[in-house]
């Protein structure tokens, strides 16, 4: 087409979804692979996270998403026989540093799984627990803590006046956020999701998704999900994947409007299979 | 678009929605050819049928509007079928506003009667008329067929029609002050080209959209504009 001569641009005539300045990175991605014992499930992905921002991973079932989350914060580590090459930079540390605490990594990358696994304790322990493991506290700081990290995961109204009640008498939408909420309590600066809402109804999923763009204001978020309309609704930045590719990353706004590669369009039109 | 929707009744919805598009298009099409040749048969009853028929039209674009609205909130449609939903709604916009033109033209077939009927003056409509008939007609088939050459042609090739308007122009300009009995006439008919003008505006609408539904993207470029009735006068521009 290009006898046409008709210049094509984001800022013609019609109106373009605004689309946020391009943020520092604070999780890099450089030619990463990833193995399941011979298979191999991630190739070659480069990608950055910008600090601040949401970056949601859309892909059919298998595709690998979960598996790259689960590489941002090393958990792959707790199963034999699956590693990782390449690089993968929070800030100025290798994650894949094999001399790397564990545990000091996973304060600073929170995740929240797909079914609320909140600990058989009060909703009180559930938070403090977390924070035990890093700091010392006093009790009224604690308490402090708790209020903070109960009202960044949007549940303090609901919950304050029943602190000691168990945390698994809580609702399912609920348990998500007191789940955000414990992951909010050790400060951690990226916080990961995967499928966090595919066990919750629409008005907590709505809410779990108001909290995600709230968090986003101090953390840097990574979401895994199948349901493109929330990646299309939560994210800024959205990455296809597809058999272990990444097929294409780019703002949301124009992935999920005019995206460049023909399998992500068949993908989120429903194309597929 | 190529392949299929694992959502078979998706791909029902949206080529309900095209041939919708397609039967406003034929009746609009219709109209304009139809209200042209009654101001210059001076057939009045042909020039109501086109105002009647202008309410088909709209409703064609009611029930385009409301298919649309539905496939939406029904489907969540993203990239290619969001575009594609949003073209159709977009040229049912602009052909609704193509058979207004017609309409209007229509109805000023009743105020031509006069002996006053300069041939001159009804070829130069009539060739603006093929001109703007022939753009509608292949903008029309672009958007069925996906056709981007096809549409950029017709988005290019507006100039031709905006020459005539204004040389019409000139020339009504010119009759009004020779003798102004013929202002009634002539104000009619200088109403009629500037419709017809506007038609041929339309078309190069549906070319944007086209354009837009195919690219993702807005055209940028400034159209070629060859439309001087703003500054007509009877003295010709040296």
């Amino acid at each position: 087409m290009s006898d046409l001569s008709v210049s094509m641009s984001a800022a013609g005539g019609l109106p373009q979804a605004p689309v946020l300045p391009e943020a520092p990175p604070k999780v890099t991605v450089r030619n990463l692979n990833f193995y399941y014992g011979e298979h191999h499930a991630l190739k070659n992905i480069n990608l950055t996270l910008g600090a601040n921002r949401v970056t949601a991973f859309i892909g059919p079932s298998g595709c690998g998403k979960s598996t790259l989350l689960r590489i941002f914060n090393r958990m792959y580590d707790l199963y034999p026989g699956q590693r990782a090459t390449g690089q993968l930079m929070l800030d100025q540390t290798n994650i894949l540093d094999g001399k790397l605490d564990l545990n000091l990594l996973r304060a600073r990358v929170g995740m929240v799984f797909q079914k609320p696994t909140p600990f058989p304790m009060t909703i009180y322990e559930n938070i403090a627990f977390g924070i035990r493991l890093y700091e010392k506290i006093s009790k009224s700081e604690m308490d402090d803590r708790v209020e903070k990290a109960l009202r960044g995961g949007a549940l303090w109204n609901e919950v304050k006046d029943k602190l000691n009640a168990s945390g698994l008498s809580l609702s399912g939408g609920q348990q998500q956020r007191l789940c955000i909420a414990r992951t909010v309590a050790v400060r951690p600066e990226v916080i990961l999701f995967d499928e966090p809402c595919s066990a919750l109804d629409p008005i907590s999923t709505a809410k779990v998704e108001e909290l995600i763009q709230e968090l986003s204001e101090n953390y840097t978020i990574a979401i895994v999900t199948h349901n493109m309309q929330q990646a299309a609704r939560v994210s800024d930045k959205t990455a296809f994947m597809y058999l272990g590719e990444l097929i294409e990353f780019d703002d949301t706004s124009k992935i999920f409007t005019s995206p460049t590669d023909r399998r992500t369009q068949d993908y989120i039109t429903g194309r597929f299979g | 678009m190529g392949s299929e929707h694992t959502a078979k009744a998706f791909d029902t919805d949206l080529q309900e929605l095209t041939r919708l598009v397609a039967e406003m298009g034929g009746i609009a099409e219709r109209m304009i050819v139809d209200s042209v040749d009654a101001l210059i048969r001076r057939d009045v009853a042909l020039g109501q049928r086109v105002v009647a028929i202008d309410v088909e039209l709209d409703a064609l674009q009611k029930k385009i509007e409301e298919r649309a609205v539905l496939t939406i909130a029904r489907r969540q449609p993203m990239a290619v079928d969001l575009r594609e939903i949003v073209g159709a709604m977009r040229v049912a916009t602009d052909l609704e506003r193509i058979g207004d033109l017609a309409k209007n033209m229509g109805k000023r077939v009743a105020a031509l009667e006069t002996d006053f009927h300069p041939l001159k003056l009804f070829r130069g409509l009539e060739h603006m008329t093929d001109l703007v008939q022939q753009q509608v007609k292949s903008v029309l088939d672009a958007y069925a067929a996906h056709d981007l050459p096809a549409a950029m042609a017709v988005w290019k090739g507006d100039e031709e029609v905006d020459a005539i308007c204004t040389s019409l122009f000139r020339e009504l300009l010119t009759y009004m002050m020779e003798d102004p009995r013929n202002i009634s006439f002539c104000i009619h008919l200088m109403f009629c080209a500037k419709n017809i003008e506007r038609i041929g505006d339309h078309a190069t609408n549906i070319a944007e959209t086209v354009f837009y539904m195919i690219e993702g993207q807005a055209i940028t470029d400034k159209r070629p504009k060859g439309d001087m009735t703003t500054f007509a006068t009877t003295v010709p521009n040296t």
